[in-house]
């Protein structure tokens, strides 16, 4: 399923990002690829809040789309 | 000891994730006072200062903050083409220490790169108070780098990081590299072997050829190896079943917390400490309350700034009021000549000073964006408005550089710079204006306190909300008609509250705030002098009347304002003066009109009705960004968007004002 469907409190591990270079890229930097493993902090219409590794990040709900896990 | 000058002195660079206290570090090391923020991005220009240490005279450039040294954004890219291009003596790797695995991917880049890096482990009070252990020597060891402890909000550890620069200029430093695994290693090995790129460490091009990085594909002029490095790549990514440039940033990762878990210790659980932030942030962020909360925290600032500002700008007023009525009889007095009193009383006094009687209102809004901003909310009025800035075709993060233009447009400007696409960006710039500026302040106080005195508040919060709605569908429409095509993803790190210190939200405000007293006495002192004069020309025309030169130029663009209900020429000589600087709108009407008995509110009493004066106050707040503005414009875009930024607000400022004032002339008609 994709990252954008997993309930809140969840820990998920992802499996593969749909996406040009730069999305990937740019999501990799942030600590975001195939492999890592993160909990959904908050999934809400809008950006959801991920939580990997203590750190808080948001973001868009159409990546979240592309983010299958 | 008679060293040269040049075996003393160095230049080092300041790097590090976007919000790890760069910044900070910064204003320790220099003595400078650059301004802080709880936001990413604060830094988006780099900076230099001196630093002396003993006899080490230290250049110290502070950089945006980058993740990577794969550039996204422009002040990504102004960071690493200053490491990669540059070449600085040392670079300080400033790191956040309670989010050690995210930071030191920045820091194992700058080793690959053959930096001589020297880690600063900031915020190492959160580490403590999060109840982690960091092994220094273990992670000195691996990386090859010396570490240095510090806490820079409290100015901890600054002279042991110091005496660390000073000793890099003369340690030798290891080359440190990450396995990749053999295949990707092999490869590496073969470019590495046939590339000759002078000026970059063999190895990191080979690697950043790999991941398929533009600018050195670019600087690569042997055109052989581009087919070279397009056959690895398949080649690889055929064998790994996804893209190189995310397996090498895993191996990487993979790479690093391995050596996170090794060299820190936990001795709290995690799930006791579930944070306050996320706390907080589900009450801040929640899916009902996020927006009204917002609006409730600009509610909130608004109240600040005029209820207790409104005291405060009184007795300035006073003030100026008897100061231009000292300094008249006191020439007077002394037989001074006429026009000398006048200059000094209608024109100075009374025109600087019916700016500079906002000076209260201006400093509480600068001080509740500090607060804001240092609290680390403003990274989630980004996020909340994410949802909202998406239905109306802008990014979240556009959110920021349009908050801050609240303040003043050209910081809001500049921190488009942030913005991962460019279309982004610009579309960002061109409403940027329309953020109604602390300059607009004056007026809006001037024209409300005049007509709408129960009502000031709701009056100019409208204005605020007019300019945001009109950035909105200006946005949209510019969008459809230049950048078709889907908005760029949001990805963004929140960072965790942090309770403001009082110093630091005085410090901004005061900085902030020196800024706008400066222009006081620069721009605005000139605008007003220069409409004295025009005002006071030919000799023997009545002050100010419409014989004078001013008179006359105002009276051909008062025609043109006619129909927006404010056709006499005062009213255009205020506007187009107002293109100087906004504050000069207030200052021209006070030094036109400074020579009443009842007062600037008095006479624009007699000269405006409350249609006419909202009207007015409407085309104040569109009809053309600032000189200073434009020129920021034209700085970050090219002359093409600077024209269309100027040309559609004037043509949307009038347009509006007419529309405003014959809606409502017609409405009463009907009453």
């Amino acid at each position: 399923m994709t990252l954008s469907m997993v309930r809140p409190g969840e820990r998920v591990r992802i499996r593969e990002i749909k996406g040009g270079r730069g999305l990937i890229g740019r999501l990799a930097t942030m600590g975001i690829y195939p492999g890592v493993e993160i909990e959904v902090v908050s999934n809400l219409p809008g950006p959801l809040i991920l939580n990997r590794g203590g750190v808080r990040l948001g973001l868009g709900r159409g990546m979240a789309h592309r983010i299958f896990v | 000891m008679n060293d040269t000058n040049t075996a003393n002195s160095m230049k080092i660079a300041l790097a590090g994730n976007p919000n790890s206290g760069k910044t900070t570090v910064f204003n320790h090391l220099t003595g400078g006072r650059q301004h802080v923020g709880n936001w990413p991005g604060v830094t988006v220009e780099k900076k230099e200062g001196i630093c002396t240490h003993n006899s080490h005279h230290i250049t110290v450039v502070d950089l945006p903050g980058i993740y990577s040294l794969t550039a996204y954004s422009l002040d990504e890219r102004i960071a690493r083409d200053f490491l990669v291009r540059e070449k600085p003596d040392a670079v300080v790797a400033v790191i956040d220490a309670s989010n050690l695995e995210r930071n030191l991917y920045l820091v194992t880049q700058l080793l690959e790169l053959g930096s001589k890096v020297i880690i600063d482990l900031n915020m190492m009070d959160m580490v403590k108070s999060k109840g982690i252990e960091i092994d220094t020597g273990k992670l000195s060891a691996v990386l090859g780098t010396p570490i240095v402890e510090t806490v820079a909000h409290k100015g901890e550890g600054m002279d042991e990081l110091k005496e660390a620069i000073a000793k890099a200029q003369t340690e030798r430093s290891d080359f440190f590299t990450i396995d990749y695994d053999h295949d990707i290693e092999a490869e590496i090995k073969k470019l590495q072997d046939t590339l000759t790129l002078p000026g970059y460490p063999s190895r990191w091009a080979a690697v950043k050829l790999l991941e398929g990085d533009a600018e050195v594909l670019n600087a690569v002029e042997d055109t052989e190896i581009v087919p070279l490095v397009l056959e690895s790549q398949t080649k690889l990514e055929r064998h790994l079943g996804y893209d190189l440039e995310t397996a090498l940033v895993e191996r990487r990762y993979a790479f690093l917390s391995g050596l996170v878990k090794e060299s820190t210790r936990r001795k709290l659980d995690l799930m006791e400490r579930l944070d306050l932030s996320d706390r907080i942030d589900q009450i801040l962020l929640n899916r009902f309350l996020g927006i009204p909360v917002f609006l409730a925290m600009m509610w909130l600032v608004f109240q600040l700034v005029f209820t207790l500002g409104a005291p405060l700008a009184d007795w300035i007023d006073a003030f100026m009021g008897w100061l231009a009525k000292g300094v008249s009889s006191g020439i007077q007095g002394v037989r001074g000549p006429q026009w000398l009193s006048s200059l000094l009383s209608d024109g100075i006094i009374g025109g600087v000073g019916s700016v500079l009687v906002f000076l209260p209102n201006i400093m509480l809004l600068f001080l509740g964006i500090a607060i804001l901003e240092a609290s680390g909310y403003m990274a989630r009025a980004a996020f909340v408005m994410d949802r909202l800035m998406h239905a109306l075709g802008l990014h979240g993060k556009s959110f920021i550089p349009m908050l801050l233009g609240f303040g003043c447009n050209i910081p809001g400007i500049m921190a488009t710079r942030t913005l991962e696409s460019e279309k982004d960006r610009i579309l960002t710039i061109m409403v940027n204006p329309l953020m109604s500026c602390s300059a607009r302040l004056p007026i809006y106080i001037l024209f409300a306190g005049a007509f709408f005195p129960h009502n000031q508040g709701i009056v100019i919060f409208s204005l605020y909300l007019l300019g945001i709605i009109l950035a909105v569908i200006v946005a949209r429409v510019f969008k459809g008609i230049f950048f078709k095509g889907e908005v760029a993803p949001l990805i963004m790190e929140l960072p965790p509250y942090r309770l403001p210190t009082v110093k630091g939200a005085l410090v901004l405000m005061w900085e902030r705030s020196v800024l706008f007293l400066r222009k006081a006495g620069t721009i605005i002192f000139l605008g007003v002098v220069l409409i004295w004069c025009l005002a006071f020309l030919p000799f023997g025309v009545e002050y100010a009347s419409q014989q004078s030169l001013i008179g006359k130029l105002g009276s051909v663009f008062a025609p043109l304002l006619k129909p927006a209900g404010f056709g006499f020429w005062q009213a255009g000589v205020a506007l187009s003066f107002g293109i100087l600087a906004k504050e000069v709108v207030v200052g021209t009407l006070g030094t036109l009109y400074g020579v009443e008995e009842i007062g600037l509110t008095g006479v624009i009493q007699t000269q405006f009705t409350p249609l006419s004066a909202y009207a007015f106050m409407v085309m104040a707040l569109v009809y053309i960004p600032c000189l200073a503005a434009i020129a920021t414009i034209k700085r970050e875009t090219n002359w093409r968007w600077t024209g269309l930024a100027v040309g559609y607000s004037l043509v949307l400022g009038w347009g509006l004002a007419v529309l405003i004032y014959q809606i409502g002339a017609f409405l009463m008609t009907l009453m």
